[in-house]
């Protein structure tokens, strides 16, 4: 079997031993749930309950503002407890609604009428993707209904399923692969059924070969569904890699992936679309990795979005002694928290408590000019230069060399053999240019 | 909104706070320094072995001053002390395997003081230096003491015909060509490090295959000196083949360990087709129409030279940006 591949990139121990023959286990409903407003890219959702309120599961909590943004609904029945900023696993504090735990009575959940996959018109599944509040379950958290409704002159002909998860540890998008591959083919049709598309491709790295043989047995007589074995290499799973290998299309500078006819979305997203489609079901669980040498019982969880991270942790067994460092997220792209007091949301995809041996931190020392971060990025940018420019203040200079254009993905980072943060410095530059852009914008 | 209130108190717990990305590659920058200079060993031995085991004297006196020098300077400058990160010994090492054998050990030391302190510390210590320090070094000991320089050791098991006289000096004072076979083996007189072809070749594909050396560079080189070197023989049949550049003289040693240097070669995979090929063709030159028989070390500062002309000029195109460009 020969695997495509893209130029660049790095390939970090996999650990995926550690969960990927774990099947999904379900969280027992939580004591209570914090609900941020804003868990996707776009206009924060607007509340629709007040304090004392009681919420059954999958009730709006706040309605979607604008046509980029969500709805947020509960995922348990319990009393509005406080609506006000809490703290996120972004870093960053959000408007959020808390809700203490009063019944778990799963039979008065909420569903929408579930609508026939084969009848349902376009506008008919992009309208219930977005009541159902579903966004991108590949760490964005875009709205998805906003990526299904391109503008008229976007000609899109082929939708790619994300498979590849690239990022060392998480096996979600594996244990759905698995588990339950024809929902996620249902998801899939239902996803080019609502942008006109006929050719629907499922790209796998080649480290999940029983995933890859699975579902090229489910699509072999499914007309326009193909299945693509990607070389194991991070970041694969990175939307414009991803479209150049499996299409051999570039997404220019500042261009999305439906400039050049692809939409991209992830394994987890198509199952979500599937539950709102066929089951009515609105998007109140995340489906999570939790790993890492750290955590006691490493597991594969679905868990109610809202739960803290904190009670992921103590469900999992807690964490080891020599744990030092806790992520949501991958560990290349992922965001270490200090308060493990912030909820799981929407689009989580893990947690992982990782050990001193894994992290292994080494001291910095100047750039050796070894070039090593210019050969490895995916993007043919100069991470060693972006990230001098950004120590300097040199913001224009920034700009010109392509600054924005970066991903964050880690791969500069990883590579350098003088442990030099790039990441760090370029996401400062690029905030930087960002912010000078817009000024200069307004002027 | 109201503002912040919360069920429980917050429980704070303080873990390590880095951005991503949180894992990393297991090389460091004194890991690679080492490395490299593990890689030398075969280069070493057959120092040892062609020479007589005396020779190991140049290469410890090298090695000492180079790092007492680095310290010094750290230490006068009030910088880290960071002679443990492998760097400086590595460039003393490096020094003495340029040198010939039973070289002073004097001017050795000599050598070792300018590399650091001219070729590196004077510029701001690791990775701001713009020429190889150790061929500073040695540039530094062949104008200092050109006689002694150019004095030849003959080496041990060498066949009757072989003279103490290096091949290229051979090729460039009377025109006698040396057969490749012992040039490869490294019983012809030569520089310590230089005379092996094939325990160069060990270390440096060694280098190659766990990815410090970028394998764009000795490969540029080579094919540099296949289409330079190639030029001047077919022009004229007098000049020597394009295999026996290659073999002859410190050609695969500055391929493998000089030119690669980190620090002062281009960081741009196109950049280094540039660098590679510069070189042999300026070494070329210098074999064929110089005054020196041998020009490797001079060919490689001269690139130096050039490195940030050629990462302005080798900036790789953006991911998608030419097509973009194309549509306009």
């Amino acid at each position: 079997m020969s695997s495509k591949t893209f130029h660049g990139g790095v390939h970090p121990k996999e650990y995926k031993e550690l969960t990927e023959n774990l099947a999904f286990e379900k969280f027992p409903f939580p004591e209570m749930v914090i609900l941020p407003l804003s868990q996707h890219l776009g206009k924060e959702a607007s509340p629709q309950v007040k304090k004392g309120d009681d919420v059954k599961p999958g009730q709006l909590v706040a309605k979607a503002e604008g046509f980029i943004s969500a709805p947020v609904h509960t995922s348990v029945a319990g009393k509005v407890m406080s609506l006000g900023k809490e703290q996120t696993s972004s870093g960053f504090p959000k408007d959020s609604i808390v809700i203490k735990t009063t019944g778990t009575v799963e039979s008065e959940k909420f569903l929408f009428p579930p609508l026939n996959p084969e009848t349902a018109t376009p506008d008919e599944i992009r309208e219930r993707v977005a009541l159902a509040g579903i966004v991108g379950q590949g760490g964005a958290a875009f709205p998805t209904s906003v990526k299904l409704t391109p503008p008229k002159d976007k000609v899109i002909d082929v939708v790619i399923l994300n498979g590849c998860e690239c990022e060392p540890y998480l096996t979600r998008d594996y244990r759905f692969m698995i588990e339950r591959p024809d929902d996620l083919i249902s998801g899939l049709k239902l996803i080019m059924k609502a942008l006109n598309v006929n050719r629907g491709v499922i790209g796998i790295e080649d480290n999940k070969p029983e995933a890859i043989e699975l579902l090229s047995s489910k699509v072999k007589f499914e007309h326009g569904l193909e299945v693509t074995a990607l070389k194991t290499k991070y970041p694969q799973g990175a939307e414009k890699m991803l479209i150049k290998t499996v299409t051999g299309r570039e997404v220019p500078p500042g261009k999305l992936p439906m400039d050049v006819g692809a939409v991209i979305q992830n394994i987890g997203t198509a199952i979500a679309i599937h539950d709102a489609i066929v089951k009515g079901e609105v998007l109140i669980s995340a489906a999570l990795t939790v790993s890492g040498k750290g955590i006691k019982n490493p597991k594969n969880l679905i868990v109610p979005v809202g739960t803290t991270i904190q009670n992921v942790i103590d469900y999992c067994g807690g964490v080891t002694d020599d744990a030092v460092k806790i992520i949501v997220g991958g560990p290349m792209m992922g965001v270490a928290q200090f308060d493990l007091h912030v909820p799981v949301m929407k689009a989580t995809s893990g947690i992982l408590v990782l050990t001193k041996d894994e992290v292994a931190e080494n001291p910095e020392t100047p750039c050796l000019r070894c070039g090593q971060c210019i050969g490895a990025c995916p993007l043919n940018l100069m991470p060693t230069k972006l990230a001098r420019y950004s120590q300097l203040n040199r913001f224009e200079d920034a700009e010109g060399a392509g600054i924005t254009v970066c991903m964050e993905c880690g791969t500069c980072a990883y590579t350098c053999p003088a442990n030099i943060p790039l990441v760090q410095w370029i996401r400062l530059g690029k905030q930087k240019v960002l912010q000078i852009k817009r000024d200069r914008d307004v002027k | 909104m109201e503002t912040t209130t919360t069920i429980e108190p917050k429980q704070k717990v303080y873990f390590d706070l880095t951005t991503s990305p949180h894992l990393h590659s297991k090389w460091t920058t004194s890991k690679v320094m080492w490395f490299v200079v593990a890689a030398l060993v075969p280069s070493i031995a057959a120092a040892l072995t062609f020479f007589g085991w005396t020779q190991i004297f140049i290469i410890i006196t090298a090695v000492v001053f180079a790092v007492g020098t680095e310290v010094s300077i750290q230490v006068i400058r009030k910088k880290q002390i960071t002679w443990f990160d492998g760097s400086a010994a590595l460039t003393g090492l490096l020094l003495a395997l340029t040198l010939p054998p039973n070289f002073s050990l004097s001017a050795t030391a000599i050598g070792s003081v300018v590399a650091i302190g001219l070729g590196k510390q004077i510029f701001g210590g690791l990775g701001y230096n713009i020429f190889n320090p150790a061929l500073v070094g040695r540039a530094f000991l062949q104008a200092a003491f050109p006689v002694q320089i150019t004095t030849w050791l003959k080496p041990n098991f060498a066949v009757d015909s072989v003279t103490s006289a290096t091949p290229l000096a051979a090729f460039k004072f009377d025109k006698i060509f040396t057969d490749t076979v012992p040039m490869a083996i490294g019983n012809v007189g030569g520089s310590l490090g230089e005379t092996s072809a094939i325990a160069v070749l060990i270390g440096g594909i060694l280098l190659i295959a766990v990815g410090i050396v970028n394998w764009r560079i000795p490969l540029s080189m080579i094919l540099g000196m296949f289409l330079f070197g190639g030029m001047f023989w077919l022009i004229n049949p007098q000049n020597p083949t394009p295999i026996f550049h290659i073999f002859a003289g410190s050609f695969l040693f500055g391929a493998m360990f000089m030119a690669t240097d980190w620090v002062t070669s281009p960081i741009t995979n196109k950049g280094m087709w540039v660098f590679g090929l510069g070189i042999s063709l300026v070494l070329v030159v210098i074999r064929i129409y110089g005054g020196l028989p041998e020009g490797v070390m001079y060919s490689i500062l001269f690139m130096n030279g050039f490195v940030p002309l050629i990462n302005r000029y080798t900036r790789p195109t953006i991911f998608g940006a030419v097509k973009e460009e194309k549509k306009k």
